[in-house]
């Protein structure tokens, strides 16, 4: 018996409808969130996460209303990230269903809100996501999207980060060279041998491989992709087998 | 004919759509109330006691809102099933926040799993977080369930069955830890079935169907 390495889809929304061109035959309509994420419940994704890219307050309410759909309807971890600035942000969202936020900018901002979130609602529900680039020999904090550095060593970063309370990072890396070309291991396991608490690596997902080695190279505990699976290219559930010949420990039931 | 009520016990700890959720898909016909009226908890023919968060701040609302009292006379009678801190509740005391006494429906203590837990050589990560294993005991609930199914567990601290003859499901994590216990018309797992996909769906609609007979 042993506890199985995840794979985590994940989808961008804009007001409550999921954006980016999520293309599978099959669904009707390509943007409704229930129905999306119905899919990838049934093709054995463990967890789902949401990256809300609202831009204004009102587009908010209605992403509020698509976890409550979601969560009647899909049942599996459901996490939400991106504009979670305030207790009263994530308040909403594990009231409307989602089981975790992700905490990306804000904490980089004010880390003293990990830590009341973290208080007020349990280090289980607090994600905490490191956008890190290499910047000569070492790993630094980027916000805005991977453009703006900010001089913070992430896996320093990190470690304060688990003591501010969260109960799990969520590290977005790229090599050097940028798209799909895999995580950047080095920072995967530097981060996860330094913290207590389980990573999800994401970020430069081109094949199948890539989820391989970010569990047996960079000893994450789950792997989180968009693309690949968004355009039918590969299933979850062929990621997941191709991951348990791997010797990974997976969900396959 | 009156449908059957399912009340899942809202003591102000946390999100209770899924749980609602799930209950109401696997039931259709059951009438699943989020409430924290014991009138209406007394009323039901099944009740779901859930948790999450600190022992100390879910003690302290059952407690206060006389929770404690109401699933005292629930025990008595009929379904009972504790879902993740539910189930911890449960137990005689927790070391959770300094220790913390609950509520002693089973016998034994709710422990941590530790910063230092290792399996192969392996540095374990805590909260246990994700899908894992469990090996059943004989029950009605697991009717259906294929023995060593997954569910997804997230928990830092874990139960030690006082009393073996109550474990009804084994599960492991660097220890060996009890991922359901069973007595009489009571269950309570440590997973969380609402977030288990099919197999925890199965457990809900078994508990649904149970009369309280082990």
């Amino acid at each position: 018996m042993a506890l199985a390495k995840r794979i985590i889809p994940c989808l961008d929304v804009d007001k409550g409808r999921v954006v980016k061109g999520v293309n599978f035959v099959g669904i009707r309509d390509a943007g409704d969130p229930v129905e999306i994420a119905k899919r990838y419940n049934d093709q054995g994704a463990d967890e789902i996460t949401f990256l809300d890219i609202t831009a204004s307050h009102e587009g908010r309410e209605t992403t509020v209303h698509m976890v409550e759909a979601i969560a009647e309807q899909v049942f599996i971890p459901l996490t939400v990230g991106g504009g979670i600035r305030e207790l009263d942000d994530i308040r909403r969202m594990l009231n409307a269903g989602a089981d975790k936020v992700s905490i990306n900018s804000a904490a980089v901002y004010n880390p003293e809100f990990v830590k009341k979130a973290s208080d007020r609602f349990g280090a289980q529900c607090i994600v905490v996501a490191i956008d890190a680039k290499q910047v000569d020999d070492h790993w630094e904090i980027f916000t805005h999207g991977g453009r703006k550095p900010t001089g913070i060593n992430a896996v320093e970063w990190a470690v304060k980060m688990e003591e501010y309370g969260a109960g799990e990072i969520l590290l977005t890396s790229m090599d050097r060279d940028g798209v799909k070309s895999g995580f950047d291991l080095g920072v995967t396991r530097a981060i996860s041998d330094a913290v207590n608490i389980p990573v999800i690596a994401s970020g430069g997902v081109g094949n199948l491989d890539h989820l391989v080695d970010g569990v047996k190279e960079g000893r994450a505990d789950a792997v989180l992709a968009a693309s690949i699976f968004h355009f039918g290219e590969y299933t979850v559930q062929e990621a997941k087998q191709h991951m348990a010949a791997a010797g990974i420990e997976m969900r396959l039931d | 004919m009156s449908s059957k009520i399912c009340a899942v016990i809202d003591y102000g700890m946390g999100n209770l759509h899924s749980a609602h959720g799930a209950l109401q898909t696997v039931a259709p016909d059951t009438n699943v109330l989020v409430t924290s009226d014991p009138e209406t908890i007394l009323r039901a023919d099944h009740v779901v006691l859930p948790g999450v968060g600190a022992i100390r701040d879910c003690m302290a609302e059952i407690r206060a809102q006389g929770i404690d009292q109401v699933v005292a006379e629930v025990r008595k009678s009929k379904p009972l099933l504790g879902i993740c801190v539910g189930l911890q509740a449960m137990m005689e005391r927790s070391e959770e926040n300094g220790g913390v006494g609950c509520l002693g429906l089973f016998p034994g203590e709710v422990k941590f799993f530790g910063k230092d837990l290792h399996e192969n050589g392996e540095h374990l990560k805590v909260p246990h977080m994700g899908w894992n294993q469990v090996q059943q005991v004989a029950h009605p609930l697991w009717s259906g369930i294929a023995d060593n199914s997954r569910f997804y567990f997230v928990h830092s601290y874990y139960v030690s069955p006082g009393d073996e003859s109550q474990l009804k499901g084994r599960g492991h994590y660097g220890v060996d830890f009890a991922a359901a216990m069973g007595e009489d018309n009571v269950f309570a797992v440590q997973f969380h079935p609402e977030k288990s996909h099919n197999a925890g769906l199965a457990l809900l609609r078994n508990f649904l169907a149970w009369g309280g007979q082990s």
